[in-house]
């Protein structure tokens, strides 16, 4: 039962990969076995067919290579122009990505998506174009042949004998939504080929003509079919995990492909990953150090990296790693990562040392539960043996004044021996040489303690072992002597070579520590930016060696040097800085987005957002491929990023501070002034209500001005209110105290307020039954009803029309209030609501324009939006609009019989 | 000395006090003036008032434990005077016993309907508990929990009921929010005052002539309603 419930994580991972896909645009891809088979005019029939359909189908880029039948099927279809990239002394063309961006088209037709961009195009690859294209909601279609999938490059070079340069990950292949086969028999291809129907470049016609032999036709044929098939069977799978139809889960097979020093390496990494494909499982790549590998030559290295750089590409996590033996190592980290299979190369057979046993066969006897892969070699891999033979000449070569010291130290030994002879037996005079070749083994390493050994073995035989001044040796037993001395010297300096090393990796990683250690302390105490950078820059210039600049965020989110360019790194690209900002994406050297430029761009990221930009101008570029430097550059830039954020979030606590500060001091300086003008208002109504209770009561005329004299007070009193009302409401943010009301009861208390301005207008009040709760501030809502009917009553003829009303709609609620007086005078709609402003500029209406501008400020701290128009049949309308939000359930009410027993 | 009633007038400003005074006296009432809490106290606690007139911003001390302090002792109606924009004060002090407000500036009309309301409740109280009310057009019979419009019998649920009952039962008076939630639906409820709106609401359209513009359940904006029968 229960092993039919899919697992929630799964399914979650699901929804969301759907969500992501659904955002994006669909990638299909016309897939042939060889150039020549129509994929092309597939591609732009099923364009066609859109395009019938009423889609918006534009032409990225088509290679017609002139022929009549494909570019009549082009033909109607609007194409993009492309762009001009000048390169050296012409003009490339080249698929516009930024124009296809702005055109944005439904659907968008990129010939062959392997092609590499003319270098200066923003990515390397088209199949990098092809992705942002997607990334931005736009369908792609586009063509593949199999030649141009990345794992299967190798097999079709073995089978063609052609190497192909223009590659696409697998990845790319396997997200597309559709893989149409564009199948064609090999007979019909050939024929067609001699009817001068494919199109072949001319420099290399000899070359092609050689691939297009029937055998290898046949050959990439079946491998193009059998991807499909792969492909199928991988959706039939995720079919029937959709459906749950599968009761068996496999349990998750991962791979260790070891990277070793030959050229097989390559074919291991691409196995690996074809397997862990097929397998659907994650896989490491790794390479690991140890002493016998330290001195490779620069060409070795460079194979490693790009070896580990091309796992990489393939969805390996890769990691160098060091110790002294490898296969422990291997051992360890598969342990450690849970990888059940170990994928290696074979070893060069040696015959001529049946003692040897290969890494895989130590690999196998230490970890029996580990499985073990072998790779075969491929035919290349002898010119490997090649290169280390020359590294080491030239080693030696580098080293020789260490040689030359172990041959001055045999020397010494020997005058010292000389200086002995006559006192001590023969085999304490051993003893002699023994020493010599252990310190020299110790001081100097294994070549300099080999050479010191045979060295002492000849000056003891020569002068000591009788006959003396004679290589010849009397006795047996002396051999026995050679033998251990050198054993001894090769032991020593082997146990030394490794110590050295282990201390000098050591080192290495301590120093790093270290400096990651003093750097986040220094950054711990930085209070600005700017000192982040400075702490930043002097680190990475010590550390890594290279020259880095800092661009940071403004308030609006463009970029900006932190420092005015104190070090000079020399033309920081803005445009690929923001470029690298905007995706949160490493860009520039090294990376696959612009990797012509100098420069590498790292994006800051912390915690809760991109924060600026590294930029690091390298001189060993090739340090950036060790994964351990990228590392360390990661967690440098992470650090920088975090406390960018802190002294941000620092920033930010500060001006909240001022700001309260700031407001709390406003706010008492409003409610002072705010009672020191009401006590003399209230004063003043009741001063002159009181005159009316003084005896004898006053005559007619200065009941009048009594009068009076009470309403202008009270008007003032209000014009007060409004003022400072205006005051509060820009005092900065408005403390609303908003309860979940009906709008009713706002209503009703507001036309109560306004029933004398009104004089006797009528009010009609026309609100949807079904209308919610809405969330506001009763007593600021009221104010708005009330500045807007009696802005009503201000303008209109006293035997108007006053309606107010109400309806919901999907997101807000949307109030008006409108009459049938004469309307606002013609473009005055907005200006209304400014302060100090009003309809009529002279006029004996009372007022001083506030009221809208309250109403505004209002609606806006709840907010909503407020407009005025004029109505179709005469007349001034405002229509506001109250965000709907959540409104609260009533919990109903117990039926009446229970409250009643 | 008098029947007169007593009304002591707390308040810092002395021309308002001398309006005040000067109304209520036109009101047949007797006045005594204080100008801040500690002189109200003496005066509330000697002079045996019938009615206090309290101003809620005092120089020596804050109107809200005017009325804490004087409710311990003393169930007389208690009227608060503020300023307009002070609704979170005003309820503070109707939460701690105040039984109505005026917001300044005010008339001496409004003032003295206010007093002569609360005088004639505090003098009614207790000698009248009878069974049935009336107000405009309805009939409440609280023995049989029927509620009669001109004659005709209107369905309440018993919240409503509840809710009709206490805004009877405390005519004139503010009620916030909160008493209201208190007293009909019980204490657990006490933040959920959109109930109060809602249930008001119904009440209204039953008991009204025109919901939209209350004559006995009167919105007090941002404090809570008064009944007038």
């Amino acid at each position: 039962m229960s092993d039919q419930r899919p697992d929630p994580d799964q399914l979650l991972s699901r929804l969301n990969e759907e969500e992501a896909r659904t955002r994006r645009g669909k990638l299909k891809i016309f897939f042939g076995a060889s150039a020549g088979v129509g994929k092309t005019y597939a591609m732009l029939g099923a364009a066609r067919q859109q395009l019938l359909a009423g889609v918006d189908v534009v032409i990225g880029i088509v290679e017609t290579h002139g022929r009549m039948e494909t570019e009549v099927m082009a033909d109607g279809l609007e194409c993009l122009p492309l762009r001009d990239i000048p390169y050296r002394d012409r003009v490339l063309k080249e698929f516009d990505l930024d124009g296809a961006l702005a055109r944005q088209p439904a659907l968008i037709l990129m010939d062959e998506l392997a092609h590499s961009n003319v270098a200066g195009s923003r990515h390397a690859k088209r199949w990098q174009d092809v992705d942002e294209l997607l990334a931005a909601g736009i369908d792609v279609y586009s063509t593949v042949n199999v030649q141009h999938l990345e794992s299967l490059n190798d097999v079709v070079t073995g089978i063609t004998g052609i190497r192909v340069w223009e590659t696409v990950p697998d990845k790319v292949f396997d997200a597309a939504d559709e893989v149409v086969l564009v199948d064609l028999p090999p007979d019909e291809l050939l024929q067609r080929l001699q009817a001068g129907k494919v199109y072949l470049p001319h420099q290399a016609e000899r070359a092609i003509r050689n691939f297009f032999r029937k055998g290898n036709l046949i050959a990439l044929r079946e491998l193009a079919l059998r991807r499909t098939a792969d492909r199928v069977d991988d959706q039939m799978l995720q079919y029937r995990r959709d459906q749950f139809v599968s009761s068996v889960w496999q349990t998750r097979d991962s791979l260790l492909a070891c990277i070793g020093t030959g050229a097989g390496a390559e074919k291991v990494v691409r196995t690996t990953s074809r397997i862990a494909n097929r397998l659907e499982a994650p896989w490491h790549a790794i390479y690991i150090e140890t002493p016998t590998l330290q001195r490779l030559s620069e060409a070795s290295r460079h194979r490693i990296l790009r070896n580990l750089k091309l796992a990489e590409e393939l969805g390996a996590q890769t990691a160098t790693l060091s110790g002294s033996e490898a296969d422990q190592v291997a051992i360890k980290y598969a342990r450690d990562h849970n990888l059940a299979k170990i994928v290696v190369g074979r070893d060069h057979p040696r015959s001529w040392r049946p003692w040897y046993r290969s890494f895989a066969d130590r690999v196998g006897q230490q970890a029996p539960d580990l499985d073990v892969l072998q790779v075969a070699r491929s035919e290349t891999e002898h010119d490997s043996g090649k290169h280390s033979r020359a590294a080491v000449n030239e080693s030696i070569f580098d080293q020789w004044p260490s040689y030359a010291k172990a041959a001055a130290g045999c020397a010494l030994a020997g005058v010292a021996a000389a200086a002995l002879f006559p006192i001590v037996d023969l085999p304490n005079i051993v003893m002699v040489f023994l020493l010599a070749v252990v310190l020299v083994s110790v001081r100097y390493g294994r070549g300099p303690g080999v050479l010191a050994s045979f060295l002492s073995v000849a000056i003891f035989d020569f002068f000591y072992v009788p006959p003396r001044f004679s290589f010849a040796v009397s006795d047996v037993q002396y051999l026995m002597t050679f033998v251990v001395m050198l054993v001894v010297g090769l032991i020593t300096g082997q146990l030394t070579a490794g110590s050295k090393y282990q201390a000098k990796v050591a080192t290495r990683r301590e120093q790093r520590v270290r400096s990651l250690y003093e750097m986040s302390r220094d950054l711990s105490g930085a209070l600005m930016p700017e000192q982040i950078a400075e702490i930043g820059e002097r680190f990475i210039v010590a550390e890594l060696g290279a020259r880095a600049a800092f661009l940071l965020t403004d308030d609006n989110d463009q970029l900006q040097p932190a420092l005015p360019s104190a070090n000079g790194l020399p033309a920081v690209d803005l445009g690929i800085a923001q470029w690298a900002f905007d995706h949160g994406e490493a860009a520039g050297q090294g990376t696959n987005t612009l990797a012509a430029s100098p420069i590498l761009y790292l994006p800051l990221k912390a915690p809760m957002r991109l924060r600026g930009v590294l930029a690091l101008e390298m001189h060993h570029s090739d340090r950036l491929l060790i994964p351990e430097q990228r590392r360390l550059l990661d967690t440098f830039a992470s650090l920088i990023a975090i406390a960018l954020e802190r002294v941000h979030y620092v920033e930010v606590a500060q001006s909240t501070t001022v700001q309260m500060e700031s407001e709390r001091l406003r706010n008492s300086v409003l409610s002072a002034i705010s009672h020191d003008l009401r006590t003399p208002m209230s004063v003043l109504v009741g001063l002159a209500d009181s005159m009316f209770l003084t005896q004898p009561p006053p005559t007619g005329a200065q009941a009048e001005i009594a009068r009076s004299l009470k309403e202008e007070a009270l008007r003032v009193s209000g014009q007060v209110n409004n003022l400072l009302d205006m005051a509060r409401l820009q005092a900065g943010r408005v403390e609303l105290n908003r309860q979940w009301q009906p709008l009713d009861e706002v209503i009703g208390s507001s036309l109560k307020i306004v029933e004398r301005a009104l004089a006797g207008r009528t009010v009609k009040v026309a609100l949807d039954d079904e209308l919610p709760l809405v969330e506001i501030d009763f007593t600021l809502m009221e104010r708005v009803f009330c500045n807007l009917l009696e802005n009503a009553a201000k303008y209109t003829p006293p035997d108007s029309q006053v309606s107010i009303g109400a309806r919901a709609t999907a997101s807000a609620i949307e109030i008006w209030v409108e009459d049938n007086g004469p309307g606002f005078p013609g473009g005055k709609e907005e200006m209304i609501f400014k302060k100090f402003e009003r309809g009529q500029t002279e006029s004996a209406t009372p007022g001083v324009g506030l009221g809208l501008a309250i109403c505004r400020a209002i609606i806006a701290a709840h907010g909503g939006e407020i407009r005025a128009e004029n109505r179709p049949t005469g007349g001034a309308r405002f229509l506001f609009t109250l965000p709907k939000g959540n409104p609260p359930q009533l919990e109903a009410e117990l039926p009446e019989v229970e409250e009643k027993s | 000395m008098s029947s007169l009633p007593k009304v002591i007038v707390v308040e810092d400003e002395a021309n308002i006090r001398r309006f005040i005074k000067l109304t209520l006296e036109s009101e047949n009432c007797e006045v005594f003036e204080a100008d801040g809490v500690k002189r109200g106290l003496i005066e509330a606690g000697t002079r045996r008032p019938d009615l206090v007139v309290l101003d809620l911003g005092l120089p020596d001390g804050d109107g809200i434990d005017f009325i804490r302090d004087f409710r311990s002792w003393s169930g007389i109606p208690v009227i608060v005077l503020s300023a307009r924009t002070a609704e979170a004060d005003k309820v503070a002090a109707l939460d701690a016993g105040a039984d109505d407000y005026l917001t300044k500036p005010f008339g001496a009309d409004e003032l003295a309907a206010r007093v002569r309301a609360h005088l004639r409740r505090h003098f009614k109280t207790g000698s009248t508990e009878s069974a049935t009310f009336e107000f405009g057009r309805m009939r409440v019979d609280f023995a049989r929990r029927v509620v009669e419009k001109d004659g005709q019998q209107i369905h309440l649920t018993p919240i409503e009921f509840r809710l009709l009952a206490y805004l009877i039962a405390n005519p004139d008076c503010v009620l916030t929010h909160r008493q209201l939630l208190k007293a009909v639906w019980g204490p657990s409820h006490a933040e959920d005052s959109h109930y109060v709106r809602v249930y008001m609401g119904h009440v209204r359209k039953k008991v009204e002539d025109d919901p939209a513009r209350p004559r006995h359940i009167v919105t007090e904006s941002g404090v809570g309603y008064r009944f007038l029968p």
